[in-house]
């Protein structure tokens, strides 16, 4: 039995104006992420991804065409929703990885909890956060470099770091936009090994954005992306290959 | 809770913001200074003109005087009411100052004050600025014994001690002169038969004349020309009607080789000076008047202490003939009131203006503030040009900051995004650089502020480093008359002065936040 759906787009359309020339980055776009699952979502470098993605994220917005969180739309909604949206209901983690280079490791994890909260109900659950925190890094087996800022980390570190700040707030969807396109496979397959244990585990819900089929193999459900449209259709896999592959 | 994170870590890591904020540093320390020592200067010297000027002076013009002081004070009291806590008559005029100092006699021009110590003491600082200790209690018109200015040297003698000593080496050579007259006489009658007989005999006499000390008191000359003192004055026990100088009237003030402040008495305590001056009588005469120096005055307003010389109310009127024969009222040319604190002089002058309007008087009511109307204006003017110049440097400085934050935000451009990605709003993005502008000022007017107190506190001995290094006298004595550089630290001014600074870090700041909140998070993320 199929699980419920978590995020819905549909009919996206994305295109970027260069010099009064329209260029189609995304020419309407469904797509459906369930819950419990590793969504793969394929293509070549250039191929509308990240875009896609930027508009899933609220952090963008579509030219056409919906996007629904648990059956409300969200692309449209006011910026303090679409905020706190970002901020609650999901994590992003990114190929550079972008954490904040003036805070430590510890404090990186922090700053969604920061951002959300008002200085008051921050200091009023420090020691909760605080915990919350350190239970994040100690997750991505990070606890010992917890005072280390990222220029002392190697990137498979931060990279931990950046999947324990995105599940600081306790998402209900993980958006990864190529999580291992800037790491080599060795470490980029710890990061995989990582991302399906929390699946596993913690019964969390993963878009995974990439350009190697061999990850994207691995998912439970796979979308392909060519010239700004989802090519095939997914084949809802019986047995959820990703953390076998992956292990 | 991230934008005051963010912003001490960027405090701490950025350090070219601290260095575009030094100028906000150096420019509030500069207006603490500027205005401690401008407000300090003018307060000094809103003290001493307040004091040396009475509240409210009201001034006859006519060398007659106003006849009837009593009714016109009971008109006074009447319209003043309750604000009139003093009041005092006194006679200008003015007159001559003739010194006889080495046998050259100077002459300057002065205006003497008839006044009446206790009251005059009431109505405006008076007392305080004499030389004397005692006299500074309560002045006195009698001579003293000695101990005029114990701090300085070239008074050491004044008082009764310095005029015997005076009056017998005046004695001793007049007796070496009529001596050598008697012997000029005696060697002219064993050459008598040769040429010019008469002639020589002059020449003799004028070179017996020749310097004199002092005013010769042996000679015609000691009594008024006009008679009225015949009797003879004892220089040795007895004094003329005393008269109170102004120090520079009789001084002047100069350098030697060694740098040190030196002072010239042409007359001081103890010697005797001539003053003449008109009387108050319809046909005006000259009267010619001698009188014994009883102390100085100094009160550091050199426009003051050139130009006025003291002596007694009475004694004045008398000279003058201001007494009426038949009544006996004296008359006066001034009347000067103090009132209570806080009154607004300008309505009680312009109510005495229209009791005694200038049709009908020849009077001129004027508030001390009147008196030294374009000094007082000058001071303020130049304190608000001061300041206007120096915060144009604080903005200027703003502007700095301006430029440095634009860059730091490019620099943040991907943390930017990324907060927007955690979920902070624009708001939140933009008041993390307004919180670091406001930190900014808060650290660099901070530093100010504390840098700007530390030099005020040590002006005087910063000032004496700079003249041992450079040898040249920052605050030239000669000049101000104070021998420290005053300064006053307005709490207030303070206030406003770190609110400026701080306020223009803040402005500095609004735009390049604006610009990290407009920032499209996408592109924040895509920057490389
Ligand atoms: N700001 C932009 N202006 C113009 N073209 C852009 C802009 N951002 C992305 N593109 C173009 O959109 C296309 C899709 O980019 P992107 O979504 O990053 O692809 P992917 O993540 O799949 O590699 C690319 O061809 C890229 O050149
Ligand atoms: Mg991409």
């Amino acid at each position: 039995m199929p699980t419920p759906i978590v995020l819905t787009a549909r009919g996206l359309k994305k295109s970027y104006h260069k010099d009064r020339i329209d260029v189609p980055v995304l020419r309407g776009v469904d797509l459906e992420v369930r819950q419990g699952l590793v969504t793969a979502l394929v293509g070549r470098s250039g191929s509308g991804k990240s875009t896609l993605m930027h508009l899933l994220a609220t952090l963008d917005r579509p030219d056409e065409g919906e996007v629904f969180f648990r059956g409300n739309r969200i692309d449209n909604a006011p910026r303090a929703v679409r905020d706190r949206y970002r901020n609650h209901e999901i994590g992003i983690i990114f190929q550079f990885y972008h954490l904040l280079p003036e805070l430590s490791a510890i404090e990186n994890v922090l700053a969604p909890a920061m951002i959300g909260q008002s200085v008051w109900s921050y200091f009023k659950s420090r020691s909760e956060n605080r915990r919350r925190a350190e239970a994040m890094l100690d997750r991505v087996g990070l606890l010992h470099r917890a005072k280390h800022r990222p220029s002392e980390m190697s990137g498979g570190e931060m990279q931990r770091v950046a999947i324990a700040r995105a599940l600081m707030t306790d998402p209900k969807l993980l958006l990864a936009d190529e999580p291992t396109g800037n790491l080599d496979t060795e470490t980029g397959q710890e990061i995989l090994r990582l991302l399906a244990d929390l699946k596993e585990r913690d019964n969390l819900t993963i878009l995974m954005i990439t350009h190697d089929d061999e990850i994207a193999a691995s998912a439970d459900v796979c979308w392909r992306m060519q010239d700004g449209l989802i090519h095939s259709e997914p084949g809802v896999e019986e047995t959820p290959a990703f953390a076998t592959h992956a292990a | 809770m991230y934008r005051w994170l963010l912003c001490f870590r960027y405090l701490k890591t950025r350090y070219i913001a601290l260095a575009s904020i030094i100028s906000v540093t150096l420019g509030v320390a500069t207006l603490i200074v500027v205005n401690s020592v401008m407000s300090g200067f003018s307060t000094e010297m809103h003290e001493r003109l307040h004091g040396l000027a009475s509240d409210v002076m009201i001034e006859c013009h006519a060398t007659g005087g106003m006849p009837d002081p009593d009714a016109h004070l009971r008109e006074i009291e009447r319209i003043c009411g309750p604000a009139l806590v003093g009041s005092s008559v006194s006679v200008s005029v003015p007159s001559m100052l003739g010194i006889d100092f080495r046998g050259q006699q100077i002459g300057r021009h002065v205006n003497l004050i008839g006044l009446d110590p206790a009251t005059y003491d009431s109505v405006s600082d008076f007392g305080k600025y004499l030389l004397h200790p005692e006299n500074q209690e309560s002045a006195s018109f009698e001579l003293r014994e000695s101990g005029y200015a114990p701090d300085r040297k070239e008074l050491a003698a004044a008082g009764w001690r310095h005029r015997r000593d005076r009056v017998s080496e005046e004695r001793r050579i007049e007796k070496m002169v009529a001596q050598e007259r008697k012997m000029m006489a005696e060697l002219h009658r064993k050459a008598s038969g040769q040429s010019e007989p008469a002639e020589q005999d002059d020449a003799a006499a004028s070179a017996a004349k020749g310097p004199s000390f002092g005013p010769s008191f042996s000679q015609q000359l000691m009594s008024g020309s006009d008679g009225q003192l015949v009797a003879a004055v004892d220089p040795m026990t007895e004094q003329f009607p005393g008269i109170i100088l102004g120090i520079s009237t009789c001084s002047v003030r100069h350098r030697d080789e060694a740098g040190e402040v030196k002072d010239h008495y042409y007359a001081q305590p103890g010697d005797d000076v001539r003053m003449i001056f008109p009387n108050a009588a319809g046909e005006t005469k000259v009267i010619n008047q001698k009188f014994t120096v009883v102390d100085l005055y100094e009160s550091g307003m050199s426009e003051y202490d050139s130009t006025f010389a003291f002596v007694r109310l009475d004694q004045l009127q008398e000279f003058r003939g201001m007494i009426d024969p038949e009544t006996g009222v004296r008359s006066v040319t001034t009347i000067q009131l103090k009132l209570a604190e806080g009154t607004d002089l300008n309505v009680i002058r312009d109510a005495l203006r229209d009791r005694f309007p200038p049709e009908l008087y020849a009077y001129n009511i004027q508030t001390w503030r009147d008196l030294q109307g374009p000094l007082l204006s000058a001071v303020r003017l130049e304190t608000t040009i001061l300041n206007i110049l120096l915060f144009l440097i604080i903005a200027v400085a703003g502007f700095g900051i301006l430029a440095t934050f634009f860059m730091i935000v490019v620099e943040k451009t991907r943390d930017i995004g990324t907060l927007k990605a955690l979920g902070a709003s624009g708001r939140g993005v933009s008041s993390i650089f307004m919180t670091y502008g406001l930190l900014l000022g808060f650290v660099g007017s901070g530093a100010g502020l504390i840098g700007g107190l530390v030099f005020v506190h040590y002006i005087n001995d910063i000032a004496e480093l700079l003249e041992m290094f450079t040898g040249q006298e920052v605050f030239d004595p000669t000049v101000y008359y104070f021998t420290e550089i005053p300064t006053i630290v307005h709490p207030f001014t303070l206030v406003w002065v770190m609110c400026g600074a701080v306020g223009i870090a803040v402005m500095a700041s609004v735009l390049p936040a604006m610009r990290a909140a407009r920032m499209h998070p996408v592109q924040a993320l895509r920057f490389e």
